[in-house]
């Protein structure tokens, strides 16, 4: 009884030396050996890695409400929930062939994957991984599927997606736990590439690849329908070849203006978000792929397509003028702010490093092994909306 | 290079009657590179495919060499499909396509 007693005490004392908050770790995708490292922000260094992800060649990755676990979503179709505080796969299913991303839903009960193939979403009890439903992404007479991009989730349990094939918006009302009751929005532009919810969960944007433009649903006023947004950008001019697809997501939002990647131009386009006008061009290195605010909306950071991937620009969000240009090595694919903005992670993956700069100096702070490094997700994004 | 797939692609490239011009060791792995990391960002890293089709031996069976050599360098227009030309040559696109028509490991 005495040596029980003596064992629970040291287990407990064990247990207690180990806990820990969530707020300062979050992952990093290692796109080529499947597997994430999981790194701390507080001291800027690494915990350790998780093997066994799967095709990690594109992935992304959303935050259960308690910061305890990571849903990445990986190529090949798998969904696996990664527990960062114990490091190791909690659960993993292949609910696809090839999938592109994911989000959770605004309780936190819901995890949903959009899919390339078979083209659609499909939406897992986030505790069990169990389907709760499919929705095919069916159009046209033929009942042809269609790729799945843009999925964000949104206010009133609902989760938003566009179909590239189709150009239609798609939004799913998930708070009856019956049957998804699914609101089709269509004709709103050729070949929707990616989409962006506001912080506030009131607008869905999504870009066009296909014609020039962005496609704007005011999810207050479903009835109002889509509205075309940036209709003439480009008109008139020679559109430049698009290595890599760029990606939206709602942290362009700095004050009152939105600032997204222009397709086939060299270009950050700022928009007005009282009127939903063009309110600048700024022209940059090259593609942009990722266009981030830092957190207080000061600066906004940019990275580029192949072959300008050795690059970082900082645009003043006040001046519209780029104030750094910085040469962090080649293959730059991902930043991720620090919470409240003081630093900057970024994937350097030609060099299988990341770098953390601090965002007033624009100087390197450190700089952490990892293998291909891709995508960063911290545990902050399981309080936003949309990421 | 193992013997089997070098004749290989000597068949491949006789029957489409184009020639392969020396291409560095260094540059190859570069290609390759390229092929998985950028070419991936699309097709998918193992180019099993993604928002653009899979570039697997089977997937391309059947399709002339000369048809992917072009789309390589001229892209497809109506789709996400950007010409390489700014960034490879000629001689640099047929090894690719043969690379491809191989199986790339």
């Amino acid at each position: 009884m005495h040596r029980l007693c003596f064992f629970l005490a040291l287990l407990l004392l064990i247990s207690e030396s180990h806990a820990r908050g969530s707020g300062d770790l979050g992952i990093v995708i290692e796109r080529a050996s499947g597997s994430v490292q999981v790194i701390e922000t507080s001291t800027n260094s690494s915990i350790g890695r998780i093997d066994g992800l799967g095709d990690l060649s594109h992935a992304s990755a959303v935050y259960s409400r308690d910061g305890r676990y990571a849903y990445v979503f990986g190529r090949d179709g798998g969904l696996t929930r990664v527990d960062i505080l114990s490091m190791k796969i909690d659960k993993r299913v292949i609910q696809s062939g090839n999938s592109i991303g994911g989000a959770i839903s605004q309780d936190g009960r819901l995890v949903a994957v959009s899919n390339y193939e078979p083209g659609g979403v499909k939406i897992f009890d986030a505790e069990t991984l169990e389907l709760v439903a499919d929705i095919p992404a069916v159009y046209g007479k033929d009942e042809q599927r269609s790729k799945v991009i843009g999925l964000v989730d949104a206010p009133g349990n609902k989760f938003i997606f566009s179909l590239w094939d189709a150009g239609e918006i798609w939004v799913a009302d998930m708070s009856s736990t019956a049957e998804p009751a699914i609101r089709k929005f269509k004709d709103i532009g050729r070949n929707p590439y990616d989409a962006l919810i506001t912080p506030d969960g009131r607008y869905y944007i999504a870009g066009l690849f296909g014609e020039d433009g962005m496609a704007l649903l005011d999810l207050w006023d479903l009835d109002a329908g889509v509205k075309r947004i940036l209709n003439n950008y480009g008109k008139g001019e020679q559109k430049l070849p698009v290595y890599k697809m760029p990606h939206l997501e709602g942290w362009a939002i700095a004050g009152k203006f939105a600032f997204v990647p222009a397709i086939g131009r060299h270009e950050v386009l700022v928009i007005d978000t009282t009127n939903w006008k063009q309110a600048g061009r700024i022209k940059v290195h090259g593609q942009p792929v990722f266009v981030m605010a830092r957190p207080d909306g000061r600066n906004i950071w940019v990275n580029f397509a192949v072959p300008g991937n050795d690059t970082l620009q900082v645009i003043d969000t006040r001046s519209l003028d780029i104030v750094k240009t910085l040469k962090p090595g080649k293959g730059v694919l991902h930043m991720e702010f620090e919470p409240r903005g003081e630093e900057v992670w970024a994937s350097v993956r030609d060099e299988d490093r990341l770098a953390v700069f601090d965002t007033e100096t624009f100087q390197q702070v450190n700089t952490i092994a990892a293998k291909k490094p891709s995508g960063i997700f911290l545990t902050y994004r399981a309080h936003r909306t949309g990421l | 290079m193992k013997r089997m797939p070098f004749i290989a692609s000597c068949l491949l490239v006789s029957a489409s009657s184009l020639t392969i011009a020396d291409i560095s060791t260094q540059r190859q792995t570069e290609l390759i590179y390229l092929l998985k990391q950028d070419c991936g960002s699309c097709h998918g890293m193992t180019l099993k495919g993604g928002l653009g089709p899979a570039l697997l031996p089977e997937s391309l069976n059947g399709k002339p060499t000369e048809l992917l050599v072009t789309t390589i360098l001229e892209g497809r227009t109506g789709t996400a499909m950007p010409p390489w030309k700014a960034m490879l040559t000629q001689d640099e696109a047929e090894w690719i396509t043969v690379q491809l028509q191989q199986g790339v490991k």
